[in-house]
């Protein structure tokens, strides 16, 4: 492996260490016992023995830490209260949801959001420019539980145009290509709702980048080879301006676990931000900490991947 | 002699702050033949960078080619030329250099891929076949392993390889002019002759006319057949090389001489030429020259034309009425 | 304070700004004296007529299934959502360029223990930060839950400070100064304010907006604001399960949302091109 990228590698490590310490102390700093909900317990007395001695809050505490974390190491995350089942499970369950609605949006988001971006850059200053900054705008600004919630009310109940619910028609007959049509259905309006309210990020950056490629003077370079100018922007500029929107890749990890969160409990789509929502109600607090696991392995792995995708692409990092 | 290009009168605006437009280039025209070098000489902003986009309608967003500017390619009108047509010129009639061959390659992409890129554009061939001319044109400009250096990025090569590069990518479409706006500025002092000899051993095996803007006296001599030089947006002298450096004429080109340091010859102070170069926002009223001019009189404060001093030799000054004319 | 002064300058004379700008100058006006000229929500309850009512000329926004009447409850909820946001961001940025400044100061161990934990801070998504921390107690006072916000926004403008301090360490003016008899931590103080005031007010504006978008998110969760507290978020949760039937009830607070972060993103924006030594 080459050595920045062994470097990079245990940076991430590190960070993602000091994030799972952080989100552990978390547990102990605040006031009450995060396990004595008298909530819905699926529990046995041995199982809750067993996860009181995991956050065993009678031990001293570097010692806590240390079963905490290498119960991470060894994927145990504990046992959720609410469903008696490890947490570890619940949260494989549900990932494949939330990772297949991600997908949409970065689709989504990076062929459109791209799209918009490159031309507003080379139509800088027009009305068209400005008003789709305007939009972008005014959808970053849009809740997304309000929006998906007012799509799914309309849209979906109202009209009956799309499902409002849910991820696939529980009358639904089977089949591979049935299936596949009805979930795409009804990943349409989260899909859209998540993607209207993040595209903005996207389209900001890449014109920005795109902005500082246009006058470069490569890009007279290429006019003067009379290029079509439609290479002269996608292939020559474009392609220098892609990496800001990379490491932009990697942030949308974060964006989309969050993000996700609103979108899927309004949509009833059963990936790990419903879970997460369902946990918040239950006070069910394994299943909690476990999202937050996850949640901080994936920022941490998005990063890492965007720099490396940044390194690939861009050769003077490579040989320097 | 056949003549390939005529630029008559040509004027280029930009957008003040006020909204009015000021011309950094203000009636320049010159004629360039086929296989001559004609050097384009002045200081920076006296518009001569502008005048060489224009050639091409390369001039940035902002900028506008007046009505009354022409610029003929042979029977062809540049500035009427759009899309297609324009195409076909850049790069196929004429091809440019730029001063910094760092910032003007593209950075992602390899040196034969940039080069093939432009015999592409214009000559119907195969990939295979755009790659071999492509190395042709390397060795063509001197650079060793023309092969190899093929798959390299123009951080890999030396500031004098990159330029080289930079000339292949010009004339890779074969164009019949070149234009080469300050090659050599960006390079050492010893890499500078190497790049100049390039540019004339490939003009004289292609009979290519060029064009070279530079702010270099130095490499005028011996590499130019007439020099024309430019201040403040207009053109102040013109002539064949060595009559002008015989008889420098203008105020200006004379200051220019004069500030050069010499090897050979008496050890002198330098003399700069006094005062600072006016912003194209503001040119002076009058002869451009005049609040600088060691000579100026009365009638300077009319702005003077071309007029002639010697066989072929015009310079933009009154003084030229005074003076016999030599033959 | 000059910069400022001339920055906000700036900001009124481009449309879109000046558009923030008023827009948030009226909320605040709203917020302020809104409640007082309205009736007051919580006294409205018709015991006898516990419906929603679509809008009307007595109802402009409607009422919700409580019958109060939308308008005074988004108005209201105005105070509350403006009150949380300045405040946390308030917090946010003191302790973000507090930290900045230490790290960058200080340098050496101190610098990459705090930078260090920043990294590993950024790592966890907010949300679930606050949702961690807010679903343990039974109650959460309003106090707290500003406290909480703002604690958990002040690693990126840490960041951004300590990488202004660093810069300023080495600029040579600063040695120049200290040869005369200045004070190195002065110097430092002195122009650190100045440089960095810019971008920690776009930060701060910034900010505003997406605690605003945080904390409705959190209410709506039921973890936010609590009830009867009126806040937009727990409005639009209020409205969820009639948004067929009353849909009003909703979208009402939504939009104030809407408007309110984009008027702060216009104003940052506009704030960020006129701190921007290279222009827009």
């Amino acid at each position: 492996m080459p050595r920045w990228l062994l470097r990079r590698t245990l940076q991430a490590a590190l960070t993602l260490a000091i994030a799972l310490i952080l989100l552990f102390l978390l547990v102990h700093v605040l006031p009450g016992d995060p396990l004595a909900r008298e909530g819905d317990r699926a529990l046995t007395p041995q199982q809750f023995e067993a996860l009181r001695a995991r956050y065993g809050l009678d031990r001293p505490l570097a010692s806590q830490l240390v079963v905490f974390l290498v119960g991470i190491a060894r994927g145990d995350l504990g046992v959720s209260i609410q469903y008696g089942r490890p947490v570890t499970e619940l949260l494989i369950e549900r990932l494949p949801a939330t990772l297949l609605l991600g997908g949409a949006v970065l689709l989504l988001n990076f062929t459109l959001g791209v799209w918009l971006g490159v031309r507003q850059a080379v139509r800088k200053d027009s009305l068209e420019d400005r008003w789709i900054t305007t939009l972008s705008l005014a959808g970053y600004a849009t809740p997304s539980f309000w929006l998906g919630l007012v799509l799914a009310g309309f849209i979906g109940v109202r009209w009956h145009l799309l499902p409002s619910g849910g991820m696939r028609d529980p009358l639904g007959t089977g089949g591979f290509a049935a299936t596949t049509l009805d979930v795409l259905r009804h990943l349409i309006l989260p899909a859209i709702t998540l993607s209207a309210v993040t595209i903005a990020v996207t389209i900001r950056y890449q014109r920005t980048a795109m902005l500082e490629v246009l006058h470069l003077p490569y890009i007279v370079t290429a006019r003067a080879k009379g290029l079509p100018e439609g290479r002269v922007v996608w292939v020559h500029g474009w392609r220098n301006a892609l990496f800001p929107v990379l490491t932009l890749l990697g942030l949308w990890l974060p964006i989309l676990v969050s993000g996700s969160v609103f979108v899927e409990s309004v949509f009833a789509w059963p990936g790990l931000g419903s879970l997460a929502i369902a946990a918040v109600g239950a006070r069910d607090y394994p299943v909690l900490m476990g999202a937050g696991v996850l949640a901080a392995g994936m920022v941490v792995l998005g990063t890492l991947l965007s720099d490396v995708a940044y390194a690939v692409l861009d050769p003077r990092v490579q040989t320097s | 002699m056949t003549r390939v290009l005529e630029v008559g009168n040509l004027r280029v605006s930009f957008p003040a702050r006020d909204g009015r437009r000021f011309f950094p280039v203000d009636g320049v025209s010159f004629t360039l033949d086929r296989g001559e070098t004609l050097a384009l000489v002045g200081e920076s902003g006296c518009g001569k960078s502008l005048t060489s986009l224009a050639l091409l309608q390369l001039v940035p967003a902002s900028g506008r080619v007046e009505p009354g500017s022409t610029i003929r390619l042979g029977d062809t009108d540049v500035l009427s030329l759009k899309g297609e047509a324009l195409r076909h010129i850049r790069g196929r009639r004429i091809g440019m250099i730029f001063q910094d061959p760092m910032t003007s390659l593209n950075p992602v992409f390899t040196v034969g891929d940039q080069i093939a890129e432009g015999v592409r554009a214009h000559l119907p061939v195969s990939r295979g076949e755009a790659r071999e001319r492509a190395r042709t044109l390397l060795q063509e400009v001197g650079i060793p392993d023309p092969a190899g250096r093929l798959d390299a990025y123009p951080h890999q090569l030396s500031g004098g390889m990159r330029q080289r590069v930079m000339i292949a990518i010009a004339l890779a479409a074969e164009p019949e002019i070149l234009v080469a706006d300050e090659p050599t500025t960006a390079l050492d002092v010893t890499v500078q002759a190497q790049i100049l000899e390039v540019l004339d051993q490939l003009r004289r095996a292609r009979g290519m006319a060029v064009l070279l803007i530079t702010h270099d006296l130095g490499i005028v001599a011996g590499r130019a057949d007439r020099v024309s030089v430019m201040y403040a947006g207009q053109i102040v002298e013109e002539a064949p090389t060595p009559e002008l450096f015989a008889h420098p004429s203008h105020p200006y080109t004379q200051g220019l001489f004069a500030s050069v340091p010499r090897i050979s010859g008496p050890v002198n102070r330098l003399t700069p030429i006094g005062g600072t170069v006016p912003a194209p926002t503001a040119w002076p009223t009058g002869c451009r020259f005049r609040p600088r001019c060691p000579q100026a009189f009365e009638k300077c404060q009319l702005p003077p034309e071309l007029l002639p001093v010697g066989p072929d030799h015009r310079m933009r000054c009154w003084l030229a009425e005074g003076r016999p004319f030599r033959d | 304070m000059r910069i400022i002064g001339e920055a906000l300058q700036t900001v009124w004379e481009t449309p879109r700004g000046r558009a923030g700008v008023m827009f948030l100058g009226f909320l605040v006006l709203l917020a302020l004296f809104g409640p007082l000229a309205l009736p007051d929500p919580a006294r409205q309850f018709d015991l006898d007529e516990l419906a929603a009512v679509s809008p009307s000329v007595d109802h402009p926004f409607g009422t919700d299934q409580l019958s109060r009447d939308v308008l005074s409850r988004v108005v209201s909820g105005a105070r509350i959502s403006l009150a949380v946001a300045a405040l946390a961001v308030a917090l946010s940025v003191t302790l973000g360029a507090g930290v900045g400044l230490i790290a960058g100061y200080w340098g050496g161990a101190v610098d990459a223990l705090l930078m260090r934990l920043v990294d590993g801070a950024l790592a966890i998504p907010r949300l679930f930060l606050l949702m961690l921390v807010l679903v343990v107690p039974d109650r959460v006072p309003l106090l707290a839950l500003v406290l909480m916000i703002g604690t958990t926004g002040w690693f990126a403008t840490s960041r951004l400070v300590r990488a202004e301090v660093l810069r300023l360490r080495e600029e040579t003016f600063v040695q120049a100064a200290e040869a005369l008899g200045a004070s190195r931590r002065r110097i430092i103080l002195r122009h650190l304010l100045v440089n960095a005031a810019g971008p920690l007010l776009v930060a701060a504006t910034l900010g505003v907006g997406d605690v605003i978008l945080l904390e409705s998110g959190l209410s709506f969760l039921g973890l936010g604001v609590q009830p009867p507290t009126p806040s937009w978020g727990g409005m639009i949760l209020d409205g969820r399960a009639a948004i067929e039937a009353a849909p009003w009830i909703s979208i009402f607070p939504g939009v104030a949302i809407v408007l309110t972060v984009l008027a702060t993103s216009l104003v940052g924006d506009a704030l960020r091109d006129a701190f921007d030594p290279r222009g827009a």
